[in-house]
């Protein structure tokens, strides 16, 4: 079974979530595809050690067999491919290795080469591995990394995804392909407004989801009032304790070091199992 | 001689769009007759790569100079690529640009003057 834990607004509580309910269900895996600041190892004693590096085809142009024909330009989607005058010009940081350029190229000026865009690092425990992915910086697109670290998810484990925050590509790549998405919020309108984008993303995508309401005591009802409205199960919520706080700022999990909590979590995969 | 002016309107009183990739229109003013027409700018919804699209819009309608607010380093590159004289800064009427430039009153720029996106 596979979960992402989600959300639109950023410091919500998707890396809480995700590592606490990988902790508190038996036979579990981590995958922390925010790519651009994965945390979850934080949580872990055991050190992140690189599986491989990750890479997209770039285009390489040979520009003594280039006719300046233009049909890359048009092709590329990304607009990674100019051609002003004799000249031509690709900016890689546009380019989003899809090979089409290639495909498209009448006169075989093309060829690729391997852009390399991040790593792949696995940590945490013969019980429960942990998998996170490292976009290098000053490369601006995650997705290729998000769609490597999906491919470890193991059939056999229920694989918990802690996903980037916001609705752009690559938590849309997080959220689709999976059986259930938590979405999680806090109780403040604007918590409230970035959680009524992600419906709208996870609406249109058709994985199933139910909302978690995390520093519960906070803001006011709004949360509920919608959820009620539009008929999101809400699966459970998580008060705003201080001292879950205190644990997560020294980098203990709350069902670590408040083990009462673990029953909440339990409860809200039985819930989600349901749902599926 | 044809000059690009980035502009939020279609005439010569309408305003200087600040924006190069991402401005609504081009008004295209030839500088001796002053008769102008105005384009849409396609590359204004542009998920990416707006700045080296427009480029290569005002490039294939002859463009020699473009006047604008602000310019990224892609476009800035493309533009250069181009051989295109650019002159940033601009703000007001198009017209009065157009006729500023007439004058020989503006003066180009040899380096980005923004960074990546800012025109999102």
């Amino acid at each position: 079974m596979k979960i992402t834990v989600a959300s639109g607004k950023g410091g919500t509580g998707k890396t809480t979530i995700a590592v606490n309910l990988a902790l508190s269900i038996k036979n579990s895996m981590l995958i922390d595809c925010d790519v651009e600041g994965p945390n979850s190892h934080i949580f872990f004693k055991e050190p992140m050690v690189k599986l491989k590096d990750v890479s997209i085809p770039a285009p390489k142009f040979d520009l003594d067999t280039c006719t300046l024909c233009g049909k890359c330009v048009d092709f590329c989607q990304y607009n990674a491919i100019s051609i002003v005058g004799e000249k031509l010009l690709f900016f890689d940081e546009l380019c989003h290795g899809c090979g089409g350029c290639k495909i498209i190229c009448p006169v075989d000026a093309i060829t690729e080469v391997e852009h390399y865009v991040g790593v792949i690092e696995k940590g945490g425990t013969g019980d429960l591995p942990v998998y996170h992915g490292m976009l290098n910086i000053g490369e601006p697109f995650g997705v290729p990394i998000i769609n490597e670290l999906k491919q470890f998810a193991d059939d056999k484990k229920t694989t918990i995804f802690d996903s980037p925050p916001g609705t752009a590509c690559p938590a849309v790549e997080t959220m689709r392909d999976v059986d259930f998405c938590i979405l999680v919020t806090e109780p403040t309108p604007f918590g409230l407004h970035d959680l009524t984008l992600t419906v709208d993303v996870i609406r249109e995508i058709g994985t199933p989801y139910g909302v978690v309401v995390n520093r519960d005591g906070i803001g006011d009802d709004r949360v509920d009032r919608y959820c009620e409205k539009e008929n999101i199960p809400l699966l459970a919520k998580i008060p705003n304790d201080l001292e879950i706080a205190r644990l997560y700022s020294s980098g203990v999990p709350m069902v670590k070091g408040l083990p009462e909590y673990r029953k909440l979590f339990e409860e809200m995969f039985d819930r989600i199992k349901e749902m599926i | 001689m044809k000059i690009a002016i980035t502009a939020k309107g279609k005439e010569l009183g309408s305003d200087i769009d600040t924006r190069f990739g991402r401005c609504e229109y081009f008004v295209i003013v030839d500088t001796e007759t002053m008769e102008f027409e105005a384009i849409m700018n396609e590359s204004a919804m542009a998920s990416g790569g707006a700045g080296p699209q427009a480029a290569q819009t005002i490039s294939k309608i002859g463009a020699k100079v473009l006047i604008t607010g602000n310019v990224g380093p892609n476009a800035h590159q493309t533009l250069e690529a181009a051989g295109i004289e650019i002159i940033t800064g601009s703000n007001g009427k198009v017209g009065d640009m157009a006729e500023k430039y007439k004058n020989g009153e503006l003066s180009s720029t040899n380096a980005p003057t923004v960074g990546r996106h800012a025109g999102m």
